[in-house]
């Protein structure tokens, strides 16, 4: 099981006194997992373990069963696109992506074959014969990708991906991570992003000062978060009447109707109690339900709840 | 061709496309055309002389002349520094420019990059300053005319342009080693540069064990022309060998210097980690 699996036992680093993470346990399954935090949080001090550019400083990493310290076994199956948004001198966007396949020890053909088919996945294809030092932000961001992917890896893992990317570029990126995703590949990115990490995770990882603070399907992981209360979206036909139901209720901390009359948002400690409770007062008056959805089991909200501060902003 | 090989040769081919024309290079590239540029001026004015009609220096002089030049400024200075120069920026240069994060991420053993590096070093090395030995040579004595190319083609001139540009090679290899794992352990490289360089000038003062530990040991004994005793002071301090190697050590003896200390580079490589000073 193992083997497919990217996991952390007991991890920590430390540079010099400074905590980078400490005892991280995880197991990350394939599928897209991001890994939110603030600054200085140890997202790319998780990344670069995972990668084996740095060595923790206790435990051990394991990447589909194969160790970081072994960087020929393990970047046959990882590809990595760093933060840093620095590039070989002189090369073009072709001879980038196309250099370090050779370094594989591909065939001239095959590293040909693979360059350009990663700088189309990119978009670049019409770009790739200019020198990589005049590409703006964007284009550089995705040659890195290209550089990242062109050897097919099953894990693919991204630092803040969606940096300096336009709209456009934006959500043809975001596409490609669900396919990978989707394909089985373990595809695990970082981003301040939040609204976009949570479209497309599948599970999410709460980074803060170091420590893993929350892991998992972020639906899951609200629900773990018992000292919040949930909040529930509730369009219906008289949501005054609802309302005046709930206040009976002791677990229903606050209800609120929204100014266009047809819906109501209230704040519950037991979400499971007030599902019945919703039920019956349907069956008893008749109530029209439209819709019924949590409202702050988001990455966003999530975030505020656990490591406090605004959530993501572009 | 096996794995290793290949990605050995894409290091090489990466890093000659890198290197080799580099603007930040320029310096490398004036050491080696300096004393190119330094015969032929020689050679040149030593025609206008004999133009008109005094009577210009022996071959033998012209030899002497090279062999001076050879032992001081390309031994001491030009190999030296021209390695320094392009042997600790195969790493150092990587991790200022934040860009040794893509050859660790390929599935390369740090061995072979290592070795990829190195041997493209020598490559850049090899051709500057054998191409800088054999033109200094050929500019030396081209004012003799054709007596200089009859002894360059058919008498000894040939096989002592061979052992100078042998003992070039020897040179690059060796120090090309050392400053390869200077670049790796150090930001600034001129300081262990420097201090290599002043420990290759004492070794005709240090005793004789550890006169091995250095470069200049093995390869001065195997220069052609022996520069005479009665030298200027300053020249002889530098030339003078009073412990000379034979070359059945000399040669095997520096490979293995060069090899042990490349050893520990990839030893070093492999133990490295990328954190570009953050």
């Amino acid at each position: 099981m193992s083997e497919r699996l990217v996991t952390f036992s007991d991890v920590s680093r430390f540079y010099g006194e400074v905590l980078g993470i400490n005892r991280v346990n995880l197991a990350i399954p394939p599928g897209i997992t991001s890994l939110v935090g603030p600054n200085g949080s140890g997202k790319t001090t998780l990344m670069n373990l995972m990668a084996g550019l740095i060595r923790p400083t206790r435990g051990e990493i394991r990447v589909l069963g194969i160790s970081p310290g072994s960087p020929e076994r393990l970047c046959q199956v990882l590809g990595y696109c760093a933060q840093f948004d620095a590039f070989p001198r002189g090369l073009t966007g072709y001879q980038f992506v196309y250099s370090f396949l050779r370094i594989r020890g591909l065939t001239e053909e095959e590293c040909r074959k693979r360059t350009a088919a990663a700088l189309q996945t990119v978009n670049l294809t019409d770009a790739a014969q200019r020198s990589v030092a005049a590409y703006s932000k964007g284009m550089r961001q995705r040659i890195k990708l290209a550089q990242a992917i062109a050897h097919d890896p099953q894990v693919v893992v991204l630092d803040e991906p969606l940096n300096g990317l336009d709209p456009m570029a934006r959500a043809e990126t975001i596409e490609l991570l669900r396919a990978w995703g989707e394909e089985g590949r373990h595809v695990i990115v970082s981003s301040h992003i939040l609204h976009e990490v949570d479209r497309i995770s599948d599970q999410v990882i709460l980074l803060s000062q170091g420590y893993v603070v929350a892991e998992g399907q972020i639906q899951g992981v609200r629900s773990e978060v018992k000292d919040q209360p949930m909040q529930i979206l509730v369009r219906c036909d008289q949501p005054g009447k609802l309302a005046s139901r709930l206040f009976q209720q002791d677990h229903v901390v606050e209800a609120k109707i929204h100014p266009d009359g047809k819906s109501i948002l209230l704040r519950t400690t037991d979400a499971d109690r007030f599902y019945l409770l919703l039920n019956r007062v349907v069956l008893d008056s008749g109530l029209e339900v439209e819709s019924v959805a949590p409202a702050d089991d988001d990455v966003n909200s999530v975030y505020q709840y656990l490591i406090g501060g605004e959530g993501g902003a572009v | 061709m096996s794995l290793a090989l290949r990605q050995i040769r894409g290091v090489i081919r990466l890093e000659l496309k890198k290197t080799f024309f580099a603007r930040r290079g320029w310096w490398v590239y004036l050491l080696a055309l300096a004393p190119i540029a330094l015969t032929l001026f020689h050679s040149l004015v030593a025609a206008r002389f004999q133009g008109y009609g005094r009577r210009g220096h022996a071959i033998s002089g012209d030899t002497l002349l090279f062999a001076v030049l050879f032992q001081t400024y390309f031994l001491h200075l030009g190999i030296y520094f021209g390695c320094a120069g392009l042997f600790s920026n195969l790493f150092r240069t990587e991790m200022l420019e934040k860009t040794l994060h893509y050859y660790f991420l390929s599935p390369i053993r740090r061995e072979w990059l290592v070795i990829g590096k190195y041997v493209s070093g020598l490559l850049v090395a090899g051709t500057l300053f054998a191409g800088s030995v054999s033109l200094s040579m050929y500019f030396v004595g081209r004012h003799q005319g054709a007596a200089w190319s009859a002894f360059l083609l058919d008498g000894p001139g040939l096989v002592q342009l061979a052992k100078y540009v042998m003992i070039a090679l020897l040179a690059a290899i060796g120090y090309g080693a050392i400053f390869l794992i200077a670049g790796l352990y150090t930001r600034n490289p001129m300081i262990p540069a420097a201090a290599v360089w002043v420990w290759e000038n004492l070794n005709p003062f240090l005793p004789s064990f550890l006169k091995k530990l250095s470069i200049i040991f093995y390869i001065k004994g195997l220069c052609p022309v022996s520069l005479p005793a009665s030298a200027p002071t300053p020249i002889s301090l530098l030339v003078v060998e009073t412990d000379p190697i034979s070359g059945h050590y000399a040669v095997p003896g520096l490979l293995l210097v060069g090899a042990a200390i490349l050893v520990y580079g990839a030893y070093s490589a492999r133990q490295a980690e990328i954190s570009y000073g953050e």
